[in-house]
């Protein structure tokens, strides 16, 4: 009897090991440290900017190993990171806050794996340093908020109505008006139909002459209060993050009320939290167009009055007196205009918002007013060459548009430039808009030498258990041995291959689930071997056992590896972080085990002991 | 090179005894100090800060200690972490403290005291999330159960079951047991090493059952207790080079993977060690006890019928 396979299951091995080589292979090459330049408003970099930052690399004397860039990001590899370190703070100098600068490690593939999308593992947390927060938004803050503002709403309207009632108190789910008489409420009740559409009321049990209304938001109106909430907050934390200057940052929304914060590398997370507290807010303010702009330039600033610049550095002279502030705005969005069909956006206020703004646009129909925008910025500056880091509050003036027509609650901007523009404004106003609450309720932070010494003890740890079973193993089965550590060897690198290609995260317990497989994979030959010897025992021949033993161990290594897999397809659905790791490695091995352990060592078994009569066999 | 001559032939059924008495205590123990003692949980499932802090130089603890408590840090745990360098100091949640900045001043003031020092690792977990994160270890724990349950049954028959699950709730409780007795942290990696003890334990089990089901297939003289004594001793030599492998890289995780997997890798050495000695002496005996026959997995054929009865799917 011979064994062997067919040639389509040996170019099918073949196959697969050189995929897992080639896959696995940007994982030898290691990370440069890196710094990556990006637009600090999402946007296509201009030209000559990657020379101004090789340029200013080259005045300070500082040493890179290459500058490459394409239209969205410069990328600029150093040969250490303390040159990285040192770097950092001179571009920023150099190019101030329009740009976002990010340390980085860059993986340093050659570029015809580059093309062929073979990337390294990605590495969590634990391996690479950094933080993590879960970050909880206070619904119940949030639903207040926006019942309140109701509350408000109603309070204007019942008094531009002139309808007299004797009580409007905020509940906790809801408002309770009272009125003098049932007209009166039923006025009412037929106004906020007509209003206010998201708000149900019931009518309270006449009691003493008072005529009792409960108003409250409708189901489908809190859910949009909530989401609305959490979006916001997403949203202020990407600005925020943006501005840390962080590559790959991950905000993520987690359930119906949580978020997640990644920061790979950071390694201040004092400043990190400060930044992502921050507040920040804006203002509508009117244009001061009684005084010249160029005598204020000149230094001559009126009383009352005060020079702002635009984000591309124009100046505009502003009243000091502010109309509304942000904390006034509910919501902005993006559109179309109905009449021109350019691009607007409709900025939507409370109800003192829109008093306030009702009184102001009364008085300046066709006078122009702006948004200021305002932000808590650390930014870094060169003084004396050196740079040197600082907060400061940036006021910028993200829109002048002219006065159209009396408003209060409810306006739009038009005439902007495109839709990009309004989306951006529209995103602006809501930034600076009050959120809700934000509280961390999980912080996970990581220091860079602690991740670097993780990522040593577990290769050192991956590298003496993978040594210690091959040698055990080849001494145990000889020649059958050695097989099994071929495959075993297989085995690995396909794991390997199959995280980078998955861009899995590897964390800790991760590579220590790499670790356990290592073992238990040998199981699979284990469990082949001991029936090829035990069919040898039986007088079978050495051909005939080895046909045997693989046959019969298939079903029981299969039976065996299903039930680990339960185990861990379970930590996957439950696990969180380090743990998922963890599960995703110990699937991801048990599933390549059974290929390489079966299909891979029968190959090479076949390889050298298929084709002759082998009187005895090395097991 | 053998382990075992392959003439092997010990009575293992015969041993139920003894071994019933050793699995009987060890899980009264366990049970009794879980019960009692219950276990050290750590802030993955009680809430808290945990700081560990790296000094460029040995460090007294009593200093630390009461500088902590200077400072208003009256409740801090202070401990070595691996070396006489590295410090962990755990600080229970507080109501009405904004716990997340908690980190940042602790490690403040030991920056000021020291300004060599350098912040390791902050995890900082809020007491609604710890709650959840038990919870779903809770749950993760009863799945996984429940899904090798199934399995078992589906696969071998419903007497073997029971075995299976006995020699598994064996392994995690005596593991737990251990845990509590010597008063080690258990956190989420613990427990997703107790989940993989569980896959672990339940693999030896299957390889034995397997090897069960067959004899009692070829074998046709024989009493049950026979066949699995049989089984058994026939599987030996795969259970024990298995797990001496797999114990090998686990004790490599031990030593050379740091702090941070000690308890992760702790719980595995001791789940594989259990796990081996349950699916000799707790699946089979307990499948036995229930009357596992070869009825159960033999196909029986009527008379008159060609059709086979109750089998394996």
């Amino acid at each position: 009897m011979i064994n062997q396979y067919p040639l389509w299951k040996n170019l099918l091995i073949l196959a697969v090991l050189l995929i897992s080589v080639i896959y696995a292979l940007p994982n030898v090459y290691g990370e440069d440290p890196a710094l990556q330049i990006t637009n600090a408003r999402a946007g296509k970099l201009e030209a000559g900017i990657q020379d101004r930052v090789a340029n200013a690399l080259k005045t300070a004397g500082i040493d890179y190993k290459s500058i490459t860039s394409d239209d969205q990001e410069i990328l600029v590899r150093f040969h250490s990171t303390e040159v990285q370190l040192k770097a950092v703070d001179f571009i920023k100098g150099t190019l101030g806050t329009q740009f976002v600068v990010a340390l980085n490690l860059a993986p340093s593939t050659p570029q015809w794996l580059q093309s062929l999308n073979a990337l390294p593992m990605y590495l969590g947390l634990d391996l690479r340093g950094g933080v993590y927060f879960l970050l909880e938004v206070d619904m119940d803050a949030a639903v207040k908020q926006a019942i309140e503002r109701y509350a408000g709403d109603l309070r204007t309207l019942l008094r531009e109505q002139k309808i007299r009632y004797s009580q409007i108190r905020t509940e906790n789910d809801g408002v309770r008006l009272v009125f003098h008489s049932a007209e009166d409420r039923d006025r009412v009740v037929s106004l906020i139909r007509k209003e206010f559409p998201d708000l149900m009321h019931d009518e309270l049990a006449v009691d003493n002459g008072n005529y009792g209304l409960f108003v409250k938001p409708s189901e489908r109106e809190m859910k949009e209060v909530r989401s609305f909430a959490l979006q916001q907050n997403i949203l202020t934390l990407r600005n925020r993050v943006n501005e840390l200057g962080v590559a790959e940052p991950v905000i993520q929304q987690q359930g119906s009320s949580r978020v997640v914060v990644q920061l790979p590398g950071v390694q201040d997370t004092a400043r990190a939290k400060r930044i992502l507290g921050a507040t920040a807010t804006l203002e509508y303010r009117a244009v001061d167009v009684e005084h010249d702009l160029e005598r204020a330039l000149a230094g001559k600033v009126p009383a009352g009055s005060q020079i702002y610049h635009r984000r591309d550095g124009t100046p505009v002279l502003l009243k000091k007196s502010v109309i509304v502030t942000g904390d006034q705005i509910v919501n902005a969005s993006s559109g179309f205009d109905s009449q021109s069909g350019t691009p607007n956006v409709t900025v939507m206020l409370d109800a003192k918002g829109a008093r306030k703004m009702l009184a102001f646009t009364k008085e300046n129909v066709g006078k122009p007013m702006a948004v200021v925008f305002i932000e808590n910025k650390t930014e870094t500056k060169l003084v004396n060459g050196e740079p040197v880091r600082s907060t400061k509050k940036v006021e910028e003036v993200v829109s002048v548009a002219t006065i159209r027509d009396v408003f209060s609650k409810r306006f739009q901007t038009t005439g902007l430039d495109s839709p990009q523009e309004a989306h951006e404004l529209a995103l602006v106003l809501r930034s600076g808009a009050l959120a809700a609450p934000i509280q961390i309720i999980e912080e996970r932070t990581v220091g860079p030498s602690l991740g670097k010494q993780n990522i040593e003890q577990g290769f050192l740890s991956t590298v003496i258990g993978f040594l210690a079973v091959l040698i055990f193993t080849a001494m145990y089965y000889r020649v059958f041995g050695l097989i099994a550590d071929l495959a075993l060897a297989f085995n690995l690198v396909m794991i390997v291959a199959i995280l980078s290609l998955l861009q899995a995260t590897l964390t800790l317990p991760g590579i220590a689930g790499i670790v356990l497989t290592i073992g238990m994979a040998v199981d699979a030959n284990v469990l082949i071997y001991e029936r090829i010897r035990e069919e040898l025992r039986n007088g079978n021949s050495p051909q005939a056992s080895i046909q045997a033993g693989f046959e019969k161990a298939f079903g029981t290594i299969a039976d065996a590896n299903i039930t680990t897999l339960i185990a861990a397809v379970v930590l996957l659905a439950y696990g969180t972080g380090p743990i998922k790791g963890f599960a995703v490695t110990l699937s991801i091995g048990i599933l390549t085990s059974m290929f390489t352990a079966i299909m891979g060592s029968r190959a090479l078994v076949n390889l050298i002991y298929g084709h002759r009569r082998a009187a005895r066999l090395s097991i | 090179m053998e382990f075992f001559k392959h003439d092997l032939n010990v009575d293992f059924m015969g041993k139920w005894p003894y071994a019933a008495a050793i699995s009987g205590l060890l899980l009264l123990v366990s049970v009794v100090s879980l019960f009692t003692r219950g276990l050290s949980l750590g802030i993955d499932f009680t809430g808290g800060t945990l700081i560990e802090v790296a000094y460029q130089q040995t460090v007294d603890l009593d200093n630390v200690r009461s500088l902590l408590v200077k400072n208003g840090f009256d409740q801090a745990q202070v401990q070595f972490f691996g070396t006489s360098r590295d410090l962990l100091i755990y600080l229970p949640p507080r109501e009405g403290v904004d716990s997340a900045k908690l980190s940042e001043e602790v490690f403040s003031k030991l920056h000021q005291d020291d300004s060599g020092v350098q912040l390791s690792r902050v995890e900082y977990v809020g007491p609604q999330v710890g709650d959840e994160l038990a919870i779903q270890g809770g749950l993760a724990m009863i799945y996984a159960t429940f899904g090798i349950l199934i399995y078992v049954m589906l696969r071998f028959h419903i007497r073997f079951a029971p075995g299976a699950v006995m020699a598994l709730i064996h392994d995690v409780f005596i593991t737990l047991g251990i845990f509590s007795i010597f008063r080690l942290e258990f956190d989420l990696t613990v427990l997703a090493a107790i989940l993989a003890v569980m896959g672990y334990s339940l693999n030896d089990t299957i390889v034995v059952f397997d090897r069960i089901r067959e004899n009692f297939r070829k074998i046709r003289k024989g009493t049950p207790q026979e066949i699995m004594n049989i089984s058994v001793n026939q599987t030996l030599s795969r259970t024990v080079m298995t797990s001496s492998l797999t114990l090998l890289v686990v004790i490599a995780l031990f030593v050379f993977g740091g702090e941070v997997i000690h308890n992760f890798s702790l719980a595995l050495i001791i789940g594989i060690v259990v796990g081996t000695y349950s699916s000799i002496y707790v699946a089979s005996p307990v499948s036995l006890a229930l009357g596992v026959s070869k009825s159960d997995l033999v196909p029986v054929r009527k008379e008159g019928t060609e059709r086979g009865g109750e089998g394996m799917p």
